[in-house]
């Protein structure tokens, strides 16, 4: 199978996509002659061209929600938010009408967004360009979001993402894009809401997603290898809509769950992730749940408080420590 | 060259007025006739301080000292320069994320600036906010702000505050000819002026917006002539003669001050180096001549520096020293920042709440951080 970076599966996946549908266009900043902020869109402007790969002025409230306007009428746009960060500027219009609008309208009207770009800290660009709003996109019923933790589900999901009826949100990461992962060369679908068991265990259930998935990985070898633990890690892939079964039956077998998020902690995807093992495996818990997340503060920029501000590898193993005593 | 034109004067009758001026207009004008040897050479000291300090900067990013972005001013100076020599105690003034210009005009130190980037304790915001994010409050400079026209109501805000002060003071808020387009803009243009709130808003119109051409980006091209849809007055200038800057802004400025009457102000102006450090093809929007061309007939330092030597206030060793001088204490402030330490990892967590930082009653009430 095929190595490929995790840009070069997005940029297959929206390739795919505008190939297949005519109706598939991807608008943002500097994505067409530019080739993308990030490179994610290099070369497409050149392929399709002006109608499908579309340049917008520093206007991120007004093509959201042009892009929203144009998927009642059965357009598909993709649209690049440069960072995620600067969807706050257009949050009426994804958070509002995005999410709403088919609930408004009694389900008369839907709409087929995709709202993709990269949702991370780690890269020292300091509080203003490190969001990580998963949890905000999911707390607004109406909207879905996926974060992809490598490039097999980044293809996938941004395949389904494009297909799917309603706003979704693919969240990707500035420090995945030049890695390498198998993805093959058949075409393929990551369905929303299946989570994806990254390692087997039998002692903790290690609950992760988006880059921190990959960095608990590391963790779990090591507890592995170094302490004789064995930590069963699920990638969740889709946060909405949310894979709780495969939470649920690991934790079962376990006992014991540690989430792992870079969100900060308050209302983070792992407080629900929280209440749902404790409310529906109870029963089955020989310890409270640990979380490793953020740091809660704003985004620090100098590069080694950052660093360990978010998740990292030795936070991990300290927490899945604590919670084996 | 006065203002009284009516605030729906059509724009080619505006925007030609400076563009029909020569630069000996604009050394004459009282403004600048006024300005004494020494603050003649303080205004050289400054522009040729921010392209030493920022070349500096440029070597440090490249050794990997400094990281995240790095946005140079370079060939802009006389904007940030000319506007903030104008800052009369009252006046304050707020910008984007390129802002180490405008840092070091008002005052602040190399030191603390390189510091900021290098991430350290010691720097403005203590290694918090880096490079995009500079603050001097003493010095009435309000940031460094890194969301595209974030900062544009807040400049509105500062202006709001003196006049509800019965301050007599303006806020120049500074913005690139990108963000324009951003709604909080618009928004913001349309409060000022139906509120007469004293903000001169600087579009400092490098002609690009990271890799997109301000033809490829604004409909309308003449951009300060939006102000007449919202009942504002505008004109447009040069922005790499500090003495056609001084002379513009300081009619918007004092009419801010004394009549409480916002301004929208396009400078025409270029940046010779990439949008940010990692806009490594910047030749490819845009070409060598180009670049070229404003380098050699348009350089802030050398049009001054002209200037100046003509009417005797410089010689070729005096500037020859202060370029050293610069230098020297860009050199040291490098220096100052890798010598510095790292805030420890308690400072991650200082500077959000007033109560914990000031361990007041209310710190008792209620939690306010909530990591395991
Ligand atoms: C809301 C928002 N969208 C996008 C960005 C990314 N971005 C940063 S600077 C910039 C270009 C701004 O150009 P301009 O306003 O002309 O200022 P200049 O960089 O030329 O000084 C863009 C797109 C951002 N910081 N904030
Ligand atoms: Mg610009």
């Amino acid at each position: 199978m095929p190595r490929i970076t995790y840009r070069e599966a997005i940029k297959q996946a929206l390739s795919e996509e505008i190939e297949r549908d005519e109706n598939v266009c991807i608008m943002g900043e500097e994505v067409a002659q530019y080739n993308g902020a990030y490179k994610v869109t290099e070369g497409m402007w050149d392929k399709y061209g002006d109608k499908r790969i579309i340049d917008t002025p520093i206007s991120e409230a007004a093509f959201s929600g042009l892009a929203i306007g144009a998927s009642a009428l059965g357009i598909r746009p993709v649209i690049e938010m440069m960072f995620m960060s600067f969807s706050y500027v257009a949050f009426d219009q994804l958070f509002n009408n995005a999410s709403f609008c088919r609930y408004m309208s009694g389900g008369l009207m839907n709409v087929p967004i995709v709202v993709r770009g990269p949702a991370n800290g780690g890269t020292n660009v300091g509080a203003t360009h490190s969001h990580t709003p998963e949890n905000l996109v999911a707390n607004h019923p109406g909207l879905k979001v996926v974060c992809p933790s490598n490039a097999y589900d980044a293809k996938g999901l941004m395949k389904a993402a494009i297909r799917d009826n309603d706003p979704v949100f693919v969240m990707e990461n500035t420090l995945l894009y030049g890695q390498e992962w198998e993805v093959p060369e058949e075409e393929y679908i990551v369905e929303l809401g299946v989570a994806n068991i990254l390692k087997e265990g039998t002692d903790m259930t290690i609950v992760s997603h988006g880059r921190c998935a990959m960095i608990a990985l590391e963790a779990a070898k090591t507890l592995e290898e170094t302490h004789g633990i064995s930590a069963e890690l699920i990638d969740l892939r889709s946060i909405r809509p949310l894979d709780e079964e495969t939470i649920l039956e690991s934790v079962r077998k376990t006992g014991r769950a540690l989430l792992v998020e870079e969100n900060k902690p308050y209302c983070g995807v792992d407080a629900q992730i929280s209440h749902l093992i404790q409310y529906k495996a109870f029963d089955y818990l020989d310890a409270p749940i640990h979380r490793v997340s953020a740091i809660d503060a704003p985004q620090v920029y100098a590069k080694p408080l950052e660093d360990w501000q978010i998740p990292n590898e030795e936070r991990i193993i300290e927490r899945a420590l604590a919670l084996m005593e | 060259m006065s203002l009284g034109m009516a605030t729906t004067q059509k724009k080619t009758a505006t925007a030609d007025k400076t563009k029909g001026a020569k630069q000996a207009d604009f050394v004459a004008a009282p403004v600048n006739a006024k300005l004494s040897t020494e603050e003649k050479l303080t205004l050289y000291r400054t522009i040729v301080g921010i392209r030493r300090f920022e070349e500096r900067s440029l070597q440090a990013y490249n050794q990997g000292k400094i990281g995240g972005f790095l946005h140079l001013y370079i060939g802009q100076e006389a904007v940030a320069a000319g506007i903030t020599s104008l800052m009369g105690p009252n006046d304050h003034i707020i910008t984007a994320y390129r802002d180490h210009g405008h840092a070091l005009a008002v005052g602040m130190s190399m030191n603390e600036c390189m510091a900021e980037m290098f991430g350290k304790h010691t720097g403005c915001s203590k290694g918090k906010g880096g490079s995009m994010h500079f603050f001097a409050p003493d010095k009435n400079f309000w940031g460094g702000h890194g969301i595209v026209a974030g900062q544009t109501p807040l400049g509105a805000g500062l202006a709001f505050a003196l006049k509800y002060k019965g301050l007599h003071g303006c806020c120049v808020c500074f913005l690139g000819d990108g963000a324009v387009n951003q709604g909080a803009f618009m928004e913001t243009l349309n409060l000022v002026s139906l509120w007469d709130i004293p903000v001169v808003f600087v579009i400092e119109n490098n002609g690009y917006s990271m890799g997109t051409s301000l033809e490829r980006s604004s409909a309308e091209k003449e951009l300060a002539s939006r102000a007449e849809g919202f009942g504002i007055e505008w004109e447009s200038c040069d922005g790499h003669d500090v003495f056609e800057v001084r002379e513009v802004a300081d009619r918007a400025m004092t009419r801010a001050r004394d009549s409480h009457k916002p301004f929208l102000l396009e400078i025409r102006t270029y940046r010779y180096r990439g949008h940010s450090v990692a806009d490594a093809n910047h030749e490819k929007y845009r070409t060598k001549e180009e670049i070229e061309e404003y380098k050699k007939n348009k350089d802030p330092i050398n049009v001054l520096k002209e200037q100046l030597l003509s009417d005797g206030t410089l010689t070729e060793d005096l500037a020859k020293e202060i370029s050293n001088e610069k230098k020297a204490e860009a050199d040291a402030s490098a220096k100052f920042a890798e010598d510095s330490p790292v805030a420890p990892r308690s400072e991650i967590q200082t500077d959000v709440y007033w109560e914990v930082d000031n361990d007041t009653e209310g710190r008792l009430k209620g939690s306010y951080f909530f990591n395991d």
